[in-house]
């Protein structure tokens, strides 16, 4: 019934519908296999993409070919640019999202993309040769032949709700859990560990009464994710703030005694940035107040996502806190909110590529590997499905740099340090914040999308234009000056000290109180000049000439440390011979086989010392 | 790729004193690296070192400016032909505490930067110009190295220093996580870093910075004495008086101006404190060439003095005791005035040099010595040269401070200005970074950690 796939990727969601894209887009025959063709690219949480350093992992898969950008786009109910006081590098897009929209539109993408194809089954197991994979098996019975397997089963291996104290099997509200590929796997030799995330009830935003509420509307001159033209929605949605108080914390405490979380019963571990609210008002006990984000599910949809409100306490507990919050005094439920235990697999079992380092040909992606979020998921999805094909086409493979992308910073602490809680990326965990900035995502990632094939010739061109255009911008403010006369009014305006005689537009621009936006007001040249442009190549040009010399300094630091991230160390290099490295280093480079120096610096418990001794050997 | 082990190490230039420390006549530094030749060229006065042959021997003076260091010998060893396999320049000169020092400081400062153990075997190794065959036992040599250079720097964190340094790191990481968590979670309902409360934190971490980086000098000053000059116009009894602060015959004394042709120095000690008294070659112009080096030496010592004693004879004229104090005053070193000679000092003469409030004696007689030391004592500032104080005597580590105040000083510049939080953040983790160098590493890991354990965060 079926043929021998290239790669067969088990689960659609974020993971999936990216690994599965991006390997049929290079050329792979790729099957999908999924449990449920309603569900394809399920929002199981909050109907948003992006946000502080997530939505630059979003701009980086839509930079080299992947399909979050455009899907996040098109379906945007309300975007802002999070961050706008703060540097460039923290100017993170974010976008609520209609729920139902995003996951046909993704439907729609993967429907039109040639070489996909959709199977609605469970995979049961792998089909294993020797120490690689060939196939897998289904709940019908079915065996599929491929040359590569892409697992994405986010939250539903042996998945277990509970709501209270009732639990019961699932991988999603209303969905089946999957069971015996776990069970498989550690019989295979892997490590699999259990990880532990919720989600806040759903309301009927009819029963709100938002006057109660504080207003909070997208960006008027509104953003993007996707560097293609998709068109954007017109509209926007409000959505608004509101806050818990005493009498809610006192309601929640009453149901402690039934909280899954703290009688136990929950064994994994749960994500310390994304507290479920009994959580935060046990650990933060002073505060008498949180905040609760109310956002709409969608275009067409009166539900709303109650966000800061996630919680596993029992119904009726969540039911009559949600009423006392202000706004929700007539509040209707529509659904609970619940927690969730997985099955994970520690991905320092994986390689750089994502593939794993038992079984050959195997990939892991998304949830399974530790991680949290939409974006974090897709991004694994799309390298662990580029790799996969890049591996089968007898091709060199993808491994992206902590220099050069958020994506490189997120698979390099996965397989070289693990995670005991769920990962999420922030912008600290980038030692080079500066230069992975969502307005340059192009212009870094671009070229190697281009050279895999996943970006088009035009495309690039489009990227070189936009740098060719900046770099014409930022000698034009080079070369031209303004005279006292012209600018003083406005530098006073903006409280800064005039000029004395005529200055350099570059000069005046890297003053913090001036930008573009001010100084066009007084110059109709450098007006002329920038209505020539879109607004994402003024922005890189303003960013350039405010931020250049940070920029130099970070570069050389990256230069300092190239040396080491260079270094490749041979694969089969035997460590067990080092009696100079200490204990658990030798241990854990055996374990962790790290590719390169920077990365076997970066692995706890070796030490500079234990890296001299490494650098002196490998010269052998 | 370039994925050999040659290019590892190779873009910048170390520098280390190759020989022991404190023992034999003649100190040897080594520098090597691509700026190793061109570094010392800066410092170097003689012939032009990037002209000259590998395997040449070339004296000349190391020299801060004008300032003569030290008469040294300079060998040049040209790659490949070294013992790393790079330009290595090797520097003779005295083997004094201080003019090592100085030379290392001032070669740091023109672009070499402080070797780290094992590392000049470490390049010479990977450079290739060490037998293969040898590689497991320098691997060894390099791990045992940099471990018990770990233990001696943990040793030197005795006391107030490391707990200090242990204090001021969990400062900072805290700081680092307040401007963390206003970056990560600005859309959450988070306490931001109060700027003001930051101010003062970096001025608190910044004094104990500076008080350790001072400590350096004044480890310096307890190993070699306190350094005060003694100088003042030929003839007008320096030696008479050096002599008579020791109370023997050491320098040599004649009628004849300008027999004291080089510095001479001494030590005393002066309640428990050990000063290193310079006798120096008279301030005047000559045309005798010895005696003009001798002057030059005079003002090099001069400026590396932690007092001087300008000694004025009664003969002098008002203005030029003037002229010469308005000179000192521009060193920016604490100096008492002395009159000599007081047994044949007239009572208007004597009311002439009062305006100076100087110290009279007769160094002859002996009479005013005591005096003059106690004076001593209170111009060096005592309470600064405590025994307790001495926390950092690494040069190491006193780079590490340096760069960790400096990073400070960035973050304390631009706190209230301008500059977000996402550049303040730059500078903190750089400044975390430096002092990790000598406590230990710190990570993102650290950052976030502290951020969980301290912070409501989360939707």
């Amino acid at each position: 019934m079926f043929k021998e796939y290239d790669v067969v990727v088990v689960g659609a969601g974020h993971a999936g519908c990216e690994a599965a894209a991006a390997a049929a887009n290079l050329g792979s025959s790729v099957l999908l296999i999924t449990m449920n063709m309603g569900t394809i690219a399920q929002m199981s949480c909050n109907p948003a993409m992006g946000g502080v350093a997530k939505g630059q992992i979003v701009r980086e898969v839509d930079a080299l070919g992947g399909y979050s950008g455009i899907v996040s786009d098109k379906t945007t109910i309300q975007f802002r640019m999070l961050n706008r006081s703060k540097g460039p590098a923290m100017w993170s897009p974010r976008s609520q999202n209609d729920r139902m929209r995003f996951a046909e539109e993704w439907r729609l993408m993967l429907e039109r993309t040639p070489n996909v194809d959709i199977w609605q089954d469970t995979v049961s197991s792998l089909v294993v040769k020797g120490n690689a994979v060939c196939g897998v098996r289904t709940s019908l019975g079915i065996e599929i032949a491929a040359k590569a397997v892409v697992l994405t089963n986010g939250t539903f291996l042996n998945g277990i709700i509970h709501i209270g104290e009732k639990r019961f099997g699932g991988g999603r509200t209303g969905e089946k859990s999957a069971t015996g590929l776990t069970e498989q796997l550690v019989e295979l030799g892997f490590e699999a560990g259990r990880m532990k995330t919720g989600t806040p009830p759903r309301v009927d935003g009819r029963s709100l009464d938002y006057s109660k509420m504080e207003e909070q509307w997208g960006d008027e001159d509104r953003g993007r994710f996707s560097y293609t033209d998709v068109e954007l929605p017109k509209e926007q949605r409000c959505c608004w703030i509101t806050y818990t108080n005493t009498a809610v914390h006192e309601t929640l405490k009453e149901g402690f005694e039934k909280s899954p979380m703290f009688t136990g019963r929950i064994k994994g571990l749960g994500p310390r940035y994304c507290p479920s609210i009994e959580d935060k008002i046990n650990r933060f006990a002073e505060r008498d107040r949180h905040q609760i984000f109310v956002e709409p599910e969608g275009w067409n949809t009166v539900e709303i996502y109650v966000n800061g409100f996630s919680t596993s306490l029992p119904e009726d507990i969540q039911y009559k806190a949600l009423t006392q919050i202000p706004g929700f005094e007539t509040a209707k439920m529509f659904r609970p909110g619940y927690a969730i235990e997985y099955d994970f697999f520690p991905p320092t079992q994986l390689s750089l590529t994502l593939e794993t380092k038992r079984i050959n040909n195997l990939y892991f992606a998304g949830q399974i590997n530790g991680t949290t979020g939409y974006e974090e998921a897709a991004c694994q999805g799309f390298i662990a499905g580029i790799n996969a094909h890049l591996k089968i086409a007898d091709k060199h493979e993808l491994i992206l740099k902590r220099s050069e992308s958020y994506i490189g910073v997120l698979i390099d602490d996965l397989v070289t340090k693990g995670t005991e809680e769920p990962y999420r990326m922030f912008t600290s965990r980038a030692e080079h914040r500066l230069l992975l900035r969502q307005d340059n995502a192009d212009i870094r990632l671009s070229p190697i999308g281009h050279k895999i094939g996943l970006i088009s010739d035009e495309r690039l061109e489009k990227v070189k234009q936009k740098v060719k255009n900046a770099d014409d911008i930022v000698s034009h403010l080079r070369s031209h000056s303004i005279s006292p006369e012209s600018v003083n009014t406005l530098l006073e305006a903006q409280g800064t000290s005039p000029i004395n005689q005529n200055a350099k537009l570059f000069q005046l621009v890297t003053r913090p109180q001036i930008g573009f936006s001010e100084l066009r007001t007084v110059d109709k040249k450098l007006d002329d000049l920038l209505n020539n442009y879109d607004k994402e190549t003024v922005e890189q040009a303003e960013i350039k000439v405010k931020y250049e010399s940070y920029f130099e300094k970070e570069l050389e630091i990256v230069g300092k440390m190239k040396k080491m991230e260079d270094h490749e160390i041979n694969p089969e290099f035997n460590y067990g011979t080092l009696v100079s490295l200490s204990k658990e280093a030798r241990e854990k480079l055996m374990r962790i086989k790290p590719r390169t120096l920077g990365q076997a610096s970066r692995i706890s418990g070796v030490s500079p010392s234990d890296i001299s001794v490494l650098m002196v050997h490998m010269a052998r | 790729m370039n994925t050999s082990a040659d290019h590892i190490y190779h873009t910048d230039t170390i520098i280390a004193l190759a020989t022991p420390a404190g023992s034999g006549a003649i100190g040897v530094i080594r520098l090597s690296g691509p700026q190793a030749v061109p570094v010392t060229n800066t410092i170097f006065r003689g012939k032009d070192l990037s002209k000259q042959k590998s395997h040449t021997i070339h004296f000349g003076t190391i020299r801060d400016g004008e300032i003569v260091i030290d008469e040294v010998l300079v060998s040049l060893f040209i790659a490949p032909s070294s013992y790393t396999k790079e330009d290595v320049v090797e520097i003779s000169c005295h083997n004094s505490t201080f003019i090592i020092e100085r030379i290392l400081k001032l070669a740091m400062k023109h672009g070499a930067r402080p070797a780290k153990p094992g590392e000049f075997t470490l390049r010479a190794f990977l450079n290739g110009g060490l037998d293969l065959s040898q590689a497991e036992a320098v691997a060894d040599l390099i791990a045992s190295n940099s471990q018990a250079s770990h233990q001696m720097a943990m040793q030197q964190m005795r006391g107030g220093f490391s707990n200090e340094l242990k204090n001021l790191r969990e400062q900072l990481i805290h700081f680092a996580s307040m401007i963390e968590l206003e970056l990560d979670f600005a859309e959450e309902d988070v306490e931001f870093a109060n700027r003001d409360d930051l101010k003062a934190l970096i001025y608190k971490i910044n004094h104990v910075l500076q008080r350790l980086i001072s400590s350096f000098e004044q480890g310096n000053v307890m190993k070699n004495g306190v350094p005060v000059v003694i100088a003042g116009k030929p003839n007008v009894g320096k030696s008479t008086l050096l002599n008579a602060l020791l109370n023997e015959e050491r320098a040599i004394v004649s009628e004849i101006a300008g027999t004291t042709r080089d510095t001479i120095e001494d030590e005393i000690n002066i309640h428990g404190i050990t000063f290193r008294f310079i006798d120096t070659a008279g301030i005047r112009t000559t045309a005798d060439i010895v005696e003009a080096q001798g002057v030059e030496r005079t003002y090099a010592k001069m400026k590396a003095a932690k007092l001087i004693i300008y000694l004025v004879d009664p003969e002098q004229a008002r203005a030029e005791v003037e002229e010469q104090l308005e000179e000192l005053e521009k060193l920016d070193i604490p100096f008492v005035t002395v009159v000599n000679k007081s047994d044949i000092l007239s009572p208007q003469k004597q009311l002439e040099f009062a305006h100076f409030n100087p110290n009279f004696l007769s160094a002859k007689n002996k009479e005013g010595i005591d005096e003059l030391k106690e004076e001593i004592l209170r111009k060096v500032n005592l309470a600064r040269i405590n025994t307790d104080d001495v926390l950092v005597s690494n040069i190491r580590h006193l780079e590490s401070l340096q760069k960790t105040s400096e990073a400070l000083a960035r973050v304390l510049e631009n706190v209230d200005g301008s500059v977000t939080s996402d550049f303040l953040s730059m500078d903190i983790k750089q400044a975390l970074y430096y002092l990790g160098e000598i406590t230990g590493e710190v990570t993102t890991d650290d950052l976030l950690e502290n951020i969980f354990s301290k912070f409501c965060i989360g939707k």
